[in-house]
């Protein structure tokens, strides 16, 4: 019974790795960049929720809706402001430059008067519900998780797969120039790709909230968030959702069996052996550069 | 404008290329040596602190603006440099033969972090130090029985043959010889077939290893000499705040030191000094501009973050080749007046190529 416990809240906590994964490999996919704001992207979703929810007193649908759709052209923002003046720079600059990003939002946020520096709880209707079958206690925050996290992923997978929208980000991801002639607007898509991810961040940030409270340093957690995507294949979808719950279980276990300090370094561990075992991850794709 | 007539081929290689450069670094060397008799005592500290982290951006400088490696956890060869340093001081080592331990031990975990820099590229490598980076922190803060685990450990006074540097302006000293000798050395090597390995190795790999240049060799040793020191520069710390603990090798003491060749001006020996010189300055003038600011923004703990934030991504935006990159331009300015173009320095703008398939 422990270990089933203690691999379902594993899950959880994988789940929500896995939604800030998604956000990574999202603008991997389309842009072939790394975003290091994805964690204080999602710290800003899980903000404008309870901007929503605390302060104007929004029912809880418009206060998601709101907060992911905010994030959303957050994002798009974002990309058109800063990332697009540097299209085309060596993929290091959009490293520095989306650590500078987390920088400034955690820095806003904090300069937010009374709210800022306090940690808050978002109300949310399914708030400290159990359910018990059998033996098993089930936090209703964590099945929500769960249950939000695999539609989020099919949605994203059809996305990718089926519409011309995703198969356009895939051919910018793969080569900007050629894309560009066949007449597919790069920069628009860019444009698109970080508003998703950005919208993604927001349902993992509104997802967390009842399970860690909203602070300005929740963002860290998306440090936790890069083992994840690059156990799965940096670029594979459901890889950012396996890898995010494989480092989700392995913490979840290395928490309870092993020593004291394994727990926050389990990820990283694992990633480490992942890189020096099968770099490509474990969805990734083989590729070699012909000259 | 100045043109040099070369008549040797040693010429191009040379350090000094001109009187100019004899002159300039002359003074400030003078300046240099005599920094304690014309600052005070607060300032000679930063300006100690300014060369300490000149030391570890130089060695990320090599690694990140000369081998177009990046590392994200460039703290955790700080720390492992500065715990070693404190152990064997404290356990009655001398100064020299503990020193050379921190960058030997160092470099030895920076050959380690390096093997899988082999295999993986980019934003992976990124990530695999910055995992690196958490592993080292979290060990410093567990291992108790040798670091002290998160009280911290503090660190003795240095003893160099026998001579007690207890006084800031010695300390100060010692730390000048370090840098201006690696410094040194870092040139040196820039200007030999190693650092010209590794610069062929940043512009492109393919086009290296067909040139007979080892990667794997270049790479790892790369690694090595970058961590050896930041090992050196964490020992100097290590004395300079006499009391360290894991947090100060952390994610954030990592991204600094990016934050640092990045605006220093990444592929140049110039830009770790004036990221160091950026770094040290910055919290100096944030405490100052806290005084003209609304209470709630100044009382805010991110406003230096905030700041960071902003500054970093300004540099990445329009000044790429960073503080030095600035410089570049004002002299080039002088020199051509009044015949600079606007458009002298303009990047090239193009669509992305994929890294993927490399």
């Amino acid at each position: 019974m422990q270990i089933l416990q203690l691999v379902i809240s594993g899950i959880a906590q994988g789940c929500i790795y896995g939604l800030i994964a998604l956000g990574f490999v999202l603008i991997y996919k389309a842009t072939e960049t790394v975003s290091f704001a994805q964690g204080d992207l999602m710290m800003l979703g899980a903000f404008g929720g309870l901007l929503g929810l605390s302060l104007l007193g929004f029912p809880y649908w418009l206060a998601i809706l709101c907060a992911v759709a905010g994030m959303g052209i957050f994002g798009m923002g974002l990309e058109r402001l800063v990332i697009r003046p540097i299209l085309g720079q060596p993929a290091f600059s959009v490293v520095m430059l989306t650590i500078g990003i987390a920088y400034v939002a955690r820095g806003l946020i904090t300069m937010v008067p009374n709210i800022g520096t306090d940690t808050h709880n978002l109300p949310v209707p399914y708030k400290d519900e159990l359910w018990r079958l059998g033996g098993l206690v089930i936090n209703v925050e964590q099945v929500v998780v769960i249950g939000a996290t695999a539609l989020l992923c099919g949605c994203l997978y059809a996305l990718f797969r089926y519409s011309k929208l995703g198969i356009a980000m895939q051919a910018a991801s793969q080569n900007q120039l050629a894309a560009y002639y066949m007449g597919i607007p790069v920069k628009r898509l860019n444009s698109l790709a970080w508003g998703l991810a950005a919208a993604v961040a927001a349902i993992a940030g509104l997802l967390l909230a009842p399970i860690t409270f909203v602070h300005a340093n929740m963002g860290f957690i998306g440090l936790k968030a890069f083992p994840a995507a690059v156990v799965g294949g940096f670029g594979s979808l459901p890889g950012a959702i396996v890898g995010g719950l494989v480092i989700g279980l392995v913490e979840s276990l290395a928490g309870f069996y092993l020593p004291e300090g394994f727990k926050d370094t389990a990820a990283y561990i694992v990633v480490l052996l992942m890189l020096v075992i099968k770099p490509t991850g474990l969805f990734g794709e083989k590729l070699r550069k012909k000259v | 404008m100045r043109f040099i007539f070369k008549t040797e081929y040693d010429q191009d290689i040379r350090l000094v290329k001109h009187g100019g450069h004899l002159f300039w670094y002359g003074v400030l060397m003078l300046l240099l040596l005599a920094a304690p008799w014309l600052l005070a005592e607060y300032w000679l500290a930063q300006l100690t602190f300014v060369l300490i982290y000149s030391l570890a951006g130089l060695g990320l400088m090599l690694l990140a603006g000369y081998t177009g490696l990046f590392s994200l956890g460039h703290a955790a060869f700080l720390g492992v440099g500065a715990y070693t340093q404190a152990v064997l001081t404290n356990a009655g080592l001398p100064f020299v033969l503990a020193l050379a331990s921190a960058a030997a031990l160092s470099a030895a975990v920076g050959f380690v972090v390096g093997l899988p820099a082999l295999r993986v590229k980019g934003v992976y490598l990124g990530i695999a130090t910055l995992s690196f980076g958490f592993i080292v922190e979290e060990v410093l803060a567990r291992w108790e029985s040798i670091t002290g685990g998160n009280a911290g450990l503090h660190i003795k006074k240095p003893i160099l043959f026998g001579w007690r540097l207890d006084s800031p302006e010695s300390f100060y000293f010692l730390c000048l010889v370090i840098t201006v000798v690696a410094t040194l050395g870092i040139l040196n090597l820039l200007r030999a077939p190693t650092g010209r390995a590794f610069v062929a190795i940043r512009d492109s790999e393919i086009s290296a290893q067909s040139m007979g240049i080892h990667l794997a060799h270049y790479k790892t040793l790369s690694f090595a000499l970058s961590a050896g020191l930041a090992g050196v520069a964490g020992a100097l710390y290590a004395h300079q705040l006499q009391f360290i603990s894991p947090d100060q090798f952390n994610i954030l003491q990592s991204i600094d030191l990016l934050l640092m060749v990045v605006v220093g001006g990444l592929g140049s020996v110039h830009g770790a000094f004036l990221g160091a010189i950026f770094l040290i300055i910055m919290p100096q003038a944030i405490a100052v501009l806290k005084d003209y600011l609304p209470l709630f923004v100044a009382q805010a703990p991110g406003l230096q973050g905030l700041v960071y934030g902003l500054v970093l991504i300004a540099f990445v935006l329009f000044e790429p080749m960073g503080l030095y990159g600035r410089w570049l331009k004002v002299r080039t300015y002088l020199q051509l007046f009044p015949f600079y173009r606007q458009g002298l320095f303009k990047r090239q703008k193009s669509f992305q190529k994929s890294d993927r398939l490399k």
